[in-house]
């Protein structure tokens, strides 16, 4: 098993992650989509970790640890906003949400 | 002779494991492992099944079943013919798939726990280095195929069930994790098996259990309170109260679909329990150090039957509380009360051992609970019960 | 490639393109939930025990089910519209394929990719929290204060328009 396969799967999930993000009109699964272009990026930090020159420092271990704290704060306050834009808007396609006055 | 009892089954393993091709051994060590938790929890499950049905009906002023076998032990049986022989029925505008998939899965995260559980001295399925999380991480999966029942089922109080459900387990389990974090710092580890090892010592015929510490005692307190909501007992069964939600998320559930989540329920309630002993009760050690050659496992099988009967107790006698209720108890209790525990148990481990530590571990724990609970009560006006008929 | 690696890896992907594919929201985010135990599944094997549980216990235990809430409350269960626009389709396509190319070329011309897994680590929990308390203890600091920040905040945001109907 080479370092490869584990890019190649991050690089799909990143590419799949944005097309999403892209063609999707839903605010929900756009934030999804961002969501698994992180998550390619964890894959791809724990990979460089484990084939790396020395492990034991840990930094890839670590830089994944805080991503995943990062994450959580980004799809709480994320959510948070697309309820509090949906109460205001009724819906939560980003097509019709278009206008910057309340 | 003590020795060998004791490290029966672990022997037993070893000599199958030694009469098999090189190649396959990993896999027959790994099944020699996982099929006796496979098939010695459900039959756990039954026995508690009769187990409580009788209890309950002692405490109801009444026998309970009784009629088929001698004394209605046999009763578990009946009840398996009964379900696995009814019709499967999925509701029409139903989601099949999801509506399938749920249950299989909430049985399945249900064992994945018993996996880190030591239930004897070296009778482990998986020594991990990271095996509480383990546990609280598969334990955090039961709360999606719960969600997948209710959303699935296209009724409203399968989803209002399923959405109580999520909002209770999600709550407790913050105080849950919290209280256990105290062990996992005394102990300095994450895994089931070297905890239980460091509590099992003695000083003088006294064991080493973490119960036995002032933040121990707070910590196991919160621990088992969050573990009741979390397995969906009584007095927190709102996600499937009968009378007003007709079961929660279950409700289009029948047959045998029924019976796993009947079954996932007891075993959910059986690994946290497990998890109880492990964490703060010393696991599979002796509770006085002259009791040490009646085996490790039948120690945490007797302290898991006094568990689950301090579970059909707390049903038995409880009423059930509100929604608001749960919620405030959750956020405005338990949380603070864990995270003062946890400063006492960093306390604790650095003040020097003597009088003095006990006095000061156990005035932190005990003036934040007087405190809280005073303050709780301020704006209530709670009188004596007045029976208006009775007397 | 490896077996278990193949499995995983076909797993994690179906996962992927099942949520940003499907119709129904809620199947969606169920499809979600297989990708990131696909992913949580390749931590292991790459032997980050302790990254792998995190990854179940935030992603599926908390991430899923908030968008699960998420959904519920904006009545997202209704199908979802995708974007209508032909000139938009053709462009994102090849933002895509644009993307995705130059990954897969970098990551084929580069000298390290073609690295062979080194023997196993020894790595524990402990080392983890030695290395969170010790070198790593300002952004442990720091990611402490952007949760509380994003607690307070995501609660102010979802509180908002309620006490200003009252």
């Amino acid at each position: 098993m080479t370092l490869a396969g584990y890019l190649i799967v991050a690089a799909l999930l990143f590419a799949v992650g944005l097309a999403g993000a892209l063609t999707r009109r839903n605010a929900i699964l756009v934030l999804i989509g961002i969501e698994l272009m992180l998550n390619a990026a964890n894959l791809n930090l724990i990979a460089f970790w484990r084939y790396g020159r020395s492990p034991e420092a840990l930094t890839g271990v670590l830089f994944v640890i805080f991503s995943i704290g990062v994450a959580a704060a980004e799809a709480a306050v994320g959510l948070a906003m697309i309820i509090a834009i949906y109460r205001h808007y009724k819906t939560t396609n980003l097509d019709y949400i278009d206008s910057m006055k309340g | 002779m003590t020795e060998t009892i004791d490290q029966i089954f672990v022997i037993l393993k070893h000599w199958l494991v030694g009469h098999v091709p090189t190649a396959v051994e990993p896999i027959v060590s790994e099944l020699l492992s996982v099929v006796p938790i496979i098939l010695l929890f459900p039959l756990l499950f039954a026995l508690i099944t009769v187990m409580e049905r009788k209890g309950l009906g002692r405490i109801q002023n009444r026998y309970g079943p009784n009629r088929v076998g001698p004394c209605g032990i046999l009763q578990p049986i009946a009840d398996g013919i009964k379900t696995l022989t009814k019709e499967n029925i999925v509701p029409h505008s139903a989601d099949k798939v999801v509506h399938l998939l749920a249950p299989l899965l909430l049985v399945m995260a249900t064992f994945l726990g018993y996996a880190v559980l030591p239930v004897g001295r070296n009778m482990v399925a998986a020594n991990m280095d990271a095996g509480v999380l383990f546990f609280f991480a598969v334990g955090s999966m039961t709360e999606l195929s719960v969600f997948m029942a209710g959303w699935s089922s296209r009724n409203k109080y399968s989803l209002l069930g399923a959405m109580r459900a999520i909002a209770q387990m999600i709550s407790y389990e913050v105080p849950l994790i919290l209280s256990s974090v105290t062990v996992i710092m005394a102990a300095g580890t994450l895994s089931t098996v070297s905890i239980v090892e460091q509590q099992s010592g003695y000083t003088g015929i006294f064991p080493h259990w973490f119960v036995f510490t002032p933040w121990g005692f707070a910590g196991f307190v919160l621990f088992m309170i969050a573990a009741t909501a979390e397995s969906n007992r009584s007095p927190f069964d709102l996600p499937e109260g009968e009378s007003e939600l007709i079961a929660g998320y279950y409700t289009e559930y029948s047959g045998f679909k029924f019976a796993l989540f009947f079954l996932a329920e007891y075993l959910g309630m059986m690994s946290i329990s497990g998890m109880a002993i492990t964490l703060f009760l010393g696991g599979w050690a002796a509770p006085l150090s002259f009791l040490t050659w009646i085996p490790s496992y039948l120690w945490f099988f007797g302290k898991l039957f006094f568990f689950i009967a301090g579970f059909i107790w707390i049903r038995g006698t409880l009423p059930r509380l509100r929604m608001d209720q749960l919620m405030n108890f959750a956020w405005k209790f338990m949380l603070p009360m864990a995270l003062i525990n946890l400063v006492t148990a960093g306390v604790w481990r650095f003040m020097p051992t003597g009088i003095l530590r006990w006095l000061v571990c156990s005035a932190m724990v005990v003036a934040p609970y007087v405190l809280l609970g005073r303050g709780f009560m301020l704006g209530k006006r709670l009188e004596k019960r007045t029976y208006r008929f009775a007397d | 490639m490896t077996l278990p690696f193949t499995i995983i890896a076909a797993l994690t992907i179906a996962g992927a393109v099942a949520a940003m594919s499907l119709r129904n929201l809620v199947h969606c985010v169920l499809a979600l939930t297989l990708a990131f135990a696909g992913l949580a599944g390749m931590y292991l094997l790459l032997g980050a025990q302790f990254v792998g549980f995190a990854q179940i216990l935030v992603y599926i235990g908390a991430i899923a089910i908030l968008t699960v809430f998420a959904i519920l409350l904006t009545r997202g269960t209704e199908p979802d519209a995708f974007l209508d626009l032909p000139s938009a389709w053709v462009s994102n396509s090849v933002i895509v394929a644009a993307v995705f190319g130059v990954l897969v070329w970098a990551v084929h011309s580069s000298p390290l990719s073609r690295r062979t897994l080194p023997p196993p680590p020894q790595i524990t929990v402990r080392q983890i929290g030695f290395a969170l308390m010790d070198r790593f203890v300002l952004p442990l600091e720091v990611i402490g204060l952007l949760l509380t920040a994003a607690l307070i905040g995501a609660v102010i945001l979802a509180m908002h328009e309620k006490q200003a109907a009252k």
